[in-house]
C-alpha cells in the first residue's frame, strides 16, 4: 500500500533521512520509535509534502501513485493524512466548515459531488458519537484556544471524517494526560479496519499499550535499524535507545 | 512557501480598460474661471456658484495636509483636468438613449443600466467622469416619495434642500481636499427620504473615471428625515494609467429623529503598477455623517481594496441624544499601495453609542494604517464606545500601523479599545494543504474569517461580491 524506497531528505541544508526504506501493507499498524533527532517528524513532514522538506532522492508510492510528484494538497486528497504534533490554530475559521471543506476537497478530487452542510451534518454526528466528542467542538474556530488534549482530539476527528488510506500520527501522545491518551487511542482503534493503515510516530511505549502495532521499527540517525513486533517496544522501554 | 504566497497575491487589475468615447473636456488647470465654467456647464443657480467661489478662495489659502502616514510626490493641481464629460445626447428619461458604448462599459463592470435582471431591487446612478449617465428606478422611487438623482439635477430641482444641507456636515473650510471638492465638484448622488418613509430598495452609485489626467470630484448628499431610513452603496473603478489621478470626494449624511442611514462602499480604484507603484488613484475623501436627531443612526461599512493612496475617515457626529454611529471597515492593501484610513466618532448628545470594527490586511510591500478618534464631549453623559482594531500581515515586507486616539471629557462614559495583529503563517497554509485544501481556498477562507464581522454588515446583494473582490485582489488563478 505504501512503499518508501531509499528516501533521502534534507532540511535547512542538512541530511536528515538517509536511504530510509519501509513497506506498509493494507490494514497494518506500524510504529516508529527512536530518540530525539532521529528524523521521525521529518519522515512525517516529507511524506505529507511540506515544502521546507527537500527530497533529494528516493521513491514513495502510495496505492500505485508516485507520491513525490504531488503537492501536499493532492497527497491529502489521495488519502494521506497526518495528525500534527503541534496542530495549527486558525482563528476566524469555523471548525465545522473547515471539516466540510476538507471533506469536499477530497470528494472533488475523486470526481464525486460535494456535500452540502445539511448532508454533512449527518456525517459529522456519526463521527462525533463514535469518538465521543462534544458538539461544541464544531462551533469553535479551528484549534483556536483549544487545550493540548482538545487539539489532538480534533486531529482525530478530522482523521475520522476524511477516512484516509494512510494516517500518520506524529507524536500524538506527546502532551496528553493519561485520560486523553486513552480517548485518542480508543478512537484510533475504532477507525482501524482492513483498508486503513497507520504509521504511529512516538518516543514512548505507553501509546502502544493502547494501540497494538503489527510492527515496531527503531529509527536512529535517519534510517530504520531494527524491526520487530509489539514486544520490541517493551524491550526499548526497558533498555532505551543506547544500544543502537 | 512565501514565494507561493507572493504569486498568489499578484492578481492583475481587471477593470483597467479605457472606453473609447469622445469626451468634452476642459483644459487642464484650476482658476476662478474654471470654477465659473463648471458652474455654467451645469446651469447652476447663483447660490451654488457662490458656494464654489467661496470654497475656491478659501482653498487658495490652505496647504495640503502632511500628517497622514503616506508618501507621494507633490501633486500639481494645475496639471489636473477638472471637467470631462462623455459626449452624448442630453440626458432624458429613457434608458434607451444612453450611449450604447457607455452602457457596455458599465455592463463590463457588472453594473447593468437596465431596470431588470441581476440587481432587480437596486437602483443605480452611474457616474462617468464628471457626469451622471443614467439613474435607474427614479420613477418608482419617487412614487414612494424618495428622491434619488444626480446632484446636478438636485441643485436645480430641489435647491432649498441642497442649500440647507450641503456643507452643513462638511463645510468647505473643513480641510484642504474638502475645500477643493467644494470648488470644483462635478457630480454625485443626491438622496432625500422624507419623514416616515423607508426606502423600498437599495440605492447605489457607481463611479467610473475614464479620461486620463482628469480628476473626479464627486459630492454625495443623503438626507433622512424623521423615522426615515435608507441603505446606500457606492462602487468605483478606473482604467490603468501611468499618471496618478486625483479623486477628492465629499460625502455628507444627515439623519433627523429616529432616522437611519446605512452607507456602504466597495472601493476598487486602480491601485497603480504592482511593481513600480506608478499610476493609480489618489483617493482623498472626506465622509461624514451628522446624527442630528435623537435616536438616529448612521452606519458606515467600507471595503477598501483599490487606490494607490487612500486617505479616508468616514465619521459620525453624534448630536442627538441616544444616537448611534457605526464604522465597519476592511482595508486591503497589496503591492505598493498605501492606506491611511479609519474613523472619527464625536459624542455630543447624551447616551450616544458608537462601534468601530476595523480590519486591515497588508500584503506585498504595502503600508496599511488605521487612524481613529473617539471623542466624548463633556455633554455626552452616558456615552459608550467599543473599538475593535485588527491587522493581518501577509508576506515579509508589508506594514500595518494603528494610531487610535481616545479623548474622553466626561467621567460618565464607557470606552473600550481592543487591538490584535495576526500573520498568515506558512504553517497555517500547510495545515490546510495537508487536509487537501489548496492555497487559494485556504487564503480566501482565512481572510473571510478575519473579515466576517464586517462582511455581515454589507447589504446581502453585495456581500458575495465583496468576498470575491477581496480574494481576487489576493489570489492568482493558478493555471
Amino acid at each position: 500500500m505504501l512503499s518508501i524506497k531509499n528516501l533521502c531528505v534534507r532540511v535547512d541544508g542538512s541530511d536528515i533521512l538517509k536511504d530510509f526504506t519501509l513497506e506498509i501493507g493494507s490494514g497494518e499498524v506500524h510504529a516508529i520509535m527512536g530518540p530525539n533527532g532521529a528524523g521521525k517528524s521529518t519522515l512525517a513532514k516529507a511524506l505529507s509534502g511540506h515544502p521546507d522538506y527537500e527530497v533529494v532522492s528516493g521513491e514513495v508510492i502510495l496505492d500505485g501513485q508516485d507520491l513525490l510528484a504531488l503537492d501536499a494538497a493532492e497527497r491529502a486528497q489521495l488519502g494521506l493524512f497526518m495528525s500534527f504534533q503541534y496542530p495549527v490554530e486558525i482563528p476566524g475559521v469555523n471548525n465545522a466548515s473547515f471539516l466540510r471543506m476538507a471533506y469536499n476537497a477530497k470528494r472533488k478530487a475523486a470526481g464525486q459531488a460535494e456535500v452540502d452542510p445539511m448532508e454533512f451534518e449527518f456525517i459529522l454526528q456519526e463521527k462525533l458519537e463514535l469518538l465521543k466528542i462534544d458538539e461544541s467542538f464544531l462551533e469553535r474556530a479551528v484549534n483556536h484556544g483549544f487545550s493540548g488534549g482538545e487539539k489532538k482530539r480534533n486531529e482525530i476527528l478530522q482523521m475520522a471524517i476524511l477516512d484516509p488510506k494512510l494516517a500518520i500520527l506524529d507524536e500524538t501522545d506527546s502532551g496528553l494526560d493519561i485520560d486523553s491518551l486513552r480517548i485518542v487511542a480508543e478512537a484510533v482503534n475504532a477507525l482501524r479496519d482492513v483498508q486503513n493503515s497507520f504509521l504511529l510516530i512516538t518516543h514512548y511505549q505507553r501509546l502502544l499499550n493502547y494501540i497494538k502495532p503489527d510492527f515496531v521499527h527503531v529509527m536512529v540517525d535517519g534510517r530504520i535499524v531494527q524491526t520487530g513486533t509489539a514486544e520490541l517496544a517493551l524491550v526499548l522501554e526497558e533498555k532505551g535507545y543506547d544500544g543502537f | 512557501m512565501s514565494q507561493q504566497i507572493e504569486a498568489l497575491t499578484s492578481q492583475p487589475y481587471k477593470y483597467g480598460f479605457t472606453t473609447d468615447i469622445e469626451s468634452e473636456d476642459f483644459q487642464k488647470g484650476l482658476s476662478e474661471d474654471v470654477v465659473r465654467m463648471i458652474s455654467a456647464k451645469k446651469n447652476e443657480p447663483e447660490f451654488m456658484l457662490e458656494f464654489r467661489l467661496k470654497a475656491y478662495r478659501h482653498w487658495l489659502k490652505m496647504t495640503e495636509p502632511t500628517w497622514a502616514h503616506v508618501s507621494y510626490p507633490k501633486i500639481d493641481y494645475q496639471a489636473i483636468q477638472y471637467y470631462a464629460e462623455p459626449k452624448q445626447k442630453e440626458k432624458l428619461g429613457s434608458m434607451d438613449e444612453v450611449d450604447p458604448e457607455l452602457k457596455r462599459t458599465f455592463e463590463k463592470l457588472g453594473i447593468p443600466l437596465t431596470e431588470q435582471k441581476k440587481l432587480a431591487n437596486v437602483a443605480v446612478d452611474a457616474i462617468f467622469d464628471s457626469v451622471s449617465v443614467a439613474t435607474t428606478y427614479q420613477k418608482k422611487l419617487l412614487e414612494a416619495g424618495v428622491v434619488f438623482c444626480p446632484l446636478s439635477e438636485a441643485v436645480k430641482n430641489y435647491p432649498d434642500l441642497v442649500k440647507q444641507y450641503m456643507g452643513s456636515v462638511v463645510p468647505y473650510t473643513d480641510n484642504f481636499f474638502a475645500a477643493l471638492n467644494s470648488a470644483v465638484f462635478t457630480e454625485g448622488s443626491f438622496v432625500y427620504v422624507p419623514k416616515g418613509i423607508t426606502c423600498p430598495m437599495e440605492l447605489s452609485t457607481y463611479f467610473r473615471i475614464n479620461t486620463e489626467g482628469s480628476g473626479q470630484f464627486e459630492r454625495t448628499l443623503i438626507i433622512c428625515e424623521e423615522q426615515a431610513s435608507v441603505s446606500y452603496l457606492e462602487g468605483c473603478t478606473a482604467p490603468m494609467f501611468d499618471t496618478n489621478q486625483l479623486h477628492a470626494a465629499v460625502v455628507e449624511l444627515v439623519t433627523l429623529d429616529d432616522a437611519q442611514i446605512k452607507y456602504s462602499t466597495v472601493q476598487n480604484w486602480y491601485a497603480g503598477n504592482p511593481e513600480t507603484g506608478k499610476g493609480g488613484i489618489y483617493n482623498f475623501v472626506t465622509k461624514r455623517g451628522k446624527c442630528i436627531g435623537k435616536n438616529s443612526k448612521i452606519s458606515w461599512t467600507q471595503i477598501e481594496t483599490g487606490s494607490a493612496i487612500t486617505w479616508k475617515y468616514p465619521s459620525c457626529v453624534l448630536i442627538g441624544d441616544g444616537s448611534i454611529g457605526e464604522f465597519y471597515s476592511v482595508a486591503l492593501t497589496n503591492h505598493r499601495q498605501q492606506a491611511d484610513t479609519g474613523t472619527k466618532m464625536i459624542h455630543i448628545g447624551k447616551n450616544t453609542k458608537s462601534t468601530i470594527v476595523s480590519k486591515g490586511i497588508a500584503a506585498g510591500k504595502s503600508v496599511n494604517t488605521y487612524r481613529g478618534l473617539v471623542q466624548v464631549n463633556r455633554s455626552a453623559v452616558g456615552a459608550e464606545n467599543f473599538t475593535q482594531c485588527d491587522s493581518m500581515l501577509i508576506g515579509q515586507e508589508s506594514v500595518a500601523n494603528t494610531f487610535p486616539t481616545i479623548d474622553v471629557r466626561t467621567p460618565l462614559a464607557n470606552v473600550g479599545h481592543e487591538a490584535t495583529t495576526v500573520k498568515i503563517s506558512a504553517d497555517q497554509l500547510f495545515y490546510f494543504a495537508q487536509r487537501g485544501i489548496g492555497m487559494e481556498e485556504a487564503l480566501q477562507t482565512i481572510i473571510n474569517g478575519f473579515c466576517a464581522d464586517v462582511f455581515k454588515e454589507l447589504p446581502t446583494e453585495f456581500a458575495v461580491e465583496a468576498t470575491q473582490l477581496l480574494s481576487l485582489k489576493l489570489e492568482n488563478s493558478v493555471g
